[in-house]
């Protein structure tokens, strides 16, 4: 088991690693003088360039440059934004905040919502099922930006209840959650409700029947269990939709965050930024993948055995 | 007469236009044990679940009387059914592999039972569930039930599942094939176990394909065909003076000794004649192989003529498997080795491999898993064909030589019947002209009258074509039928060899005779329950 975990986190490591190593090519690949690209569209002090020249080690072997790049990035040092002025570390750092309390916020409703629903529908009437389906194909198929607009311009320029700007207090996130959670929880809802109705035919299902159990009691207490571990596994995919999503809707809805960033830092070429960005990106990959392999093994006691 | 625990009268059951069941009835009383047997289709298990009230929302269930202690269960709410389910009748299903919940530890799986009728203070549910694993013979029952179901032998587990049904002590225990899936000798522990709860008073309904394992418990049976009752009657009358044809054939389709060389499924046919035992066509020397320091083939040597069957016989983890795949050359031995047609596996090209392949074929046990389910049979058989150079025409010339019509050709595994899957199954094999073909457990998924099918098709096959088969088989009856010698493997070693006859009829091994003693009987008086025990 102790080994097991060992060697998660070895490979985990390697996968970092080889992101500081894509982002380090990426910025000598780029056409131009590195300092330039570095700069971006700013302007800047002769200073301010000798001091880059030092800071990445621009005027010794591309070997060295590479060691002094890797070494900066594992004390946390991912540069200078000369765009905005600060480190990249803090740029980041101020933004992270209100886009994880966004993902965190669809995550949890997209979860609670689609396994309400599939326990709901699963092996019912067919109506309920023909509905339940009908109104997952339209939610897989609306685009994220779209619904994002279409809930502002009801909700907020309309109606009124809800705030078109900002990302202060809950009622700012209550319309970016639902345009994210849309495509995503329609399409958690189906596979849940599949990998149910699957389970509810196992003959473990008619033994705990026979016990006595409730229809409700069986799913919650034995199916529920068995369609998680397929449900878990969609849940990396979706961190990695999150993140694509992330820029759209922070774009729509003017919220601080990694998306908005991002857009900024890529339409400005703050190649640092954009670094810094993929690497954070990788860090939350590894770690939801590794969160992920954990779930696994507290579902399944026959992957725990299997070590 | 005391009152019965359940009684239907004249019980309909229909899924749309499909009638399941037609006019069965039936009693069970306190402390007597009903088998209800039949292939599968017949109503067999869908009669007993509607003693549950779990024939699903799809069935229609008319009876002019059904009543569960005495009460009138045909108007139970879904409230009330599931106050008789668990605590008036429990309920066992075949294979707790999959009949046990298989994320969660078998103990709780027993406490739900008792929680859900609050059967004991919730204190002294534990202690309750430690005390009924220990009354169904689970040695360590606090390490036990931690335990998940894969991690318990396939005896153990049966157990932890009657221990859930019987946590409430019902007054009726339905058991639907409790012990197919199981070895002979771990299926003698749990009809014992059974045979304890009846004479302890509790009601037994007993279901099963197979007249040999309800023999020694039931007090009554009734045969069921096509959703009817064709006979019914105290046991030993059903089984020694059988009036209904159909109840007659399922005896004779029982493989035993006394049948070999005649016809199973047509005991009137004359014997088949077979040829003399031509050449070597298998020889495997010393062959030993190891999983993870694991031995699970130790020192096996045998060899197999044309126009021979060897079987081998052993329970689960015995090794009878590691040794066809050996044979088959799908696995390599750490030691010894195998020679086909004279031509041994090792050192050859994997190109030579692919050809000496062609003359040894195998045949498994659930076919359904070893078809490709998108594939018609005709594209199954001609890929078969392909392999032994033969053209695809003969597809239906090979379904003739198994027994079935070219109507099967476009269809594919899933909408064949269990026992047209096996000799689809088997015309494969034989496509490519094989010298031997490794049997698997060819019959153990089949119903009795299928599997009697089955292995006279084999045989008629070897009188034919001189085709040698070594046949695995976890079922004595079976290799005693088919084979001309058997090896005896137990913990990957051969504890015993010969002539089928000899060893089976005067063993010399312990463990032999441990086995044999295991085998259900039908034609002795001799109570399993009290040679057991």
């Amino acid at each position: 088991m102790t080994k097991r975990i060992l060697t998660r986190l070895g490979t985990s490591v390697l996968v970092l690693w080889g992101a500081v190593t894509v982002s380090f090519t990426a910025l000598h690949l780029t056409p131009g003088n590195v300092v330039d690209v570095l700069i971006g569209s700013s302007i800047v002090t002769p200073e301010v360039r000798a001091q880059i020249i030092a800071d990445y080690g621009l005027d010794r072997p591309l070997p060295v440059q590479y060691a002094t790049y890797l070494g900066r990035v594992l004390r946390g040092d991912l540069g200078q934004s000369y765009q905005l002025h600060e480190s990249v570390a803090t740029a980041i750092g101020t933004q992270l905040g209100p886009s994880l309390q966004l993902a965190g916020a669809t995550l949890l409703v997209t979860v609670v919502v689609s396994t309400t629903l599939a326990l709901l529908t699963a092996r019912r009437r067919r109506w309920i099922r023909g509905l339940s389906s009908g109104l997952e194909l339209v939610g897989v198929s609306i685009p994220t930006f779209w619904a994002a607009i279409l809930l502002l311009t009801v909700f907020s320029f309309q109606l009124g209840w809800f705030p078109a700007v900002g990302a202060d207090g809950w009622s700012g996130l209550v319309l970016p959650v639902i345009a994210t959670s849309i495509p995503i929880t329609t399409m958690l809802t189906q596979l849940m409700r599949e990998s149910l109705e699957l389970t509810l035919e196992e003959p473990f299902v008619l033994t705990a029947r026979s016990r006595g159990m409730s229809d409700l009691g069986v799913r919650l207490r034995h199916a529920l269990r068995h369609a998680l571990v397929p449900a878990v596994t969609l849940l990396g995919w979706v961190v990695g939709l999150l993140v694509g999503s992330m820029v759209a809707v922070e774009q729509i809805f003017s919220r601080q965050g990694i998306g908005q960033l991002t857009l900024a830092a890529v339409t400005g070429k703050d190649l640092p930024v954009v670094m810094g960005v993929v690497l954070v990106t990788a860090v939350l990959y590894v770690v939801v993948n590794i969160v992920i392999d954990l779930l696994y093994l507290v579902i399944d006691p026959r992957l725990r055995s299997a070590a | 007469m005391s009152v019965p625990v359940v009684e239907v009268a004249d019980l309909h059951v229909s899924f749309g236009p499909v009638a399941a069941v037609r006019g069965v009835s039936l009693a069970v009383h306190p402390g007597e044990c009903v088998a209800l047997v039949g292939e599968s289709g017949s109503g067999k298990s869908v009669t007993a679940r509607t003693l549950l009230g779990l024939t699903g929302e799809q069935a229609e269930v008319s009876a002019t009387r059904l009543r569960i202690e005495g009460l009138d269960a045909s108007g139970f709410s879904e409230r009330q059914w599931r106050s008789v389910r668990g605590r008036r009748i429990g309920f066992v299903l075949q294979d707790a592999l999959v009949s046990l919940d298989s994320l969660r530890p078998v103990g709780k799986e027993i406490a739900e039972t008792l929680r859900l009728h609050r059967a004991v203070p919730r204190d002294a549910v534990r202690g309750r569930v430690l005390e009924l694993l220990t009354e169904v013979g689970v040695p360590e029952p606090e390490r036990r039930a931690r335990q998940y179901p894969h991690e318990l032998s396939g005896g153990l587990r049966q157990r932890a599942l009657i221990a859930s049904a019987i946590a409430c002590h019902p007054r009726l225990l339905i058991a639907d094939e409790p012990t197919t899936a199981l070895d002979v000798t771990v299926q003698a522990q749990i009809l014992r176990l059974l045979g304890e709860r009846k004479r302890a008073g509790t009601a037994l309904l007993l279901i099963s394909h197979d007249l040999a394992v309800v023999a020694e418990l039931a007090d009554r049976i009734l045969v069921m065909k096509d959703g009817v009752v064709v006979e019914s009657g105290p046991a030993q009358r059903v089984l020694r003076e059988p009036e209904h044809p159909y109840t007659r054939g399922l005896l004779a389709a029982i493989p035993t000794a006394a049948a070999k060389g005649a016809r199973l499924s047509d005991p009137a046919a004359p014997p088949l004649r077979r040829a003399p035992a031509g050449e070597v066509v298998i020889e495997a020397r010393d062959l030993a192989r190891s999983f993870r320091g694991h031995r699970a083939v130790d020192g096996v040597s045998f060899e197999l003529r044309a126009g021979e069957t060897l079987g081998i016989v052993g329970e689960s983890g015995s090794g009878k498997t590691t040794t066809a795949r050996l044979v088959l050359g799908l696995l390599a031995p750490d030691r010894g080795s195998v020679a086909i047609d004279g031509q041994p596996w090792a050192g050859l090209t994997p190109r030579r491999r692919r050809e000496l392949r062609r003359h040894i074929q195998v045949v498994y046990q659930d076919p359904l898993s070893s078809f490709d389910p998108r594939f018609t049979v005709r594209r199954i058989l001609a890929e078969a064909l392909d392999v032994g150079g033969r053209p695809r025409g003969e597809a239906v010339r090979l379904l003739e030589q198994v027994g079935l019509d070219a109507g099967v050709l476009d269809r594919r595994p899933l909408r064949l019947s269990g026992g047209q899957r096996q000799r689809v199954a088997i015309a494969r094999a034989l496509a490519p002209r094989p010298r031997v073909i490794v049997c698997d457990e060819p019959v153990s998924a089949l119903d009795v009258s299928i599997q009697a099918q089955v292995l006279d098709l084999l045989a008629e096959l070897q009188a034919e074509l001189g085709v040698a088969y070594l046949f695995i088989s976890h079922h004595l009856g079976v290799v005693q039928h088919v084979s001309d010698r058997v090896l005896v493997m137990k913990d990957g070693r051969v504890v015993e060899s010969g002539d089928v006859h000899q060893v089976l009829t005067a063993p010399t091994a312990a463990y032999t005779r441990e086995l044999l003693a295991a085998v259900p009987q039908l034609d002795t008086t001799a109570s399993l329950v009290r040679r057991a025990s």
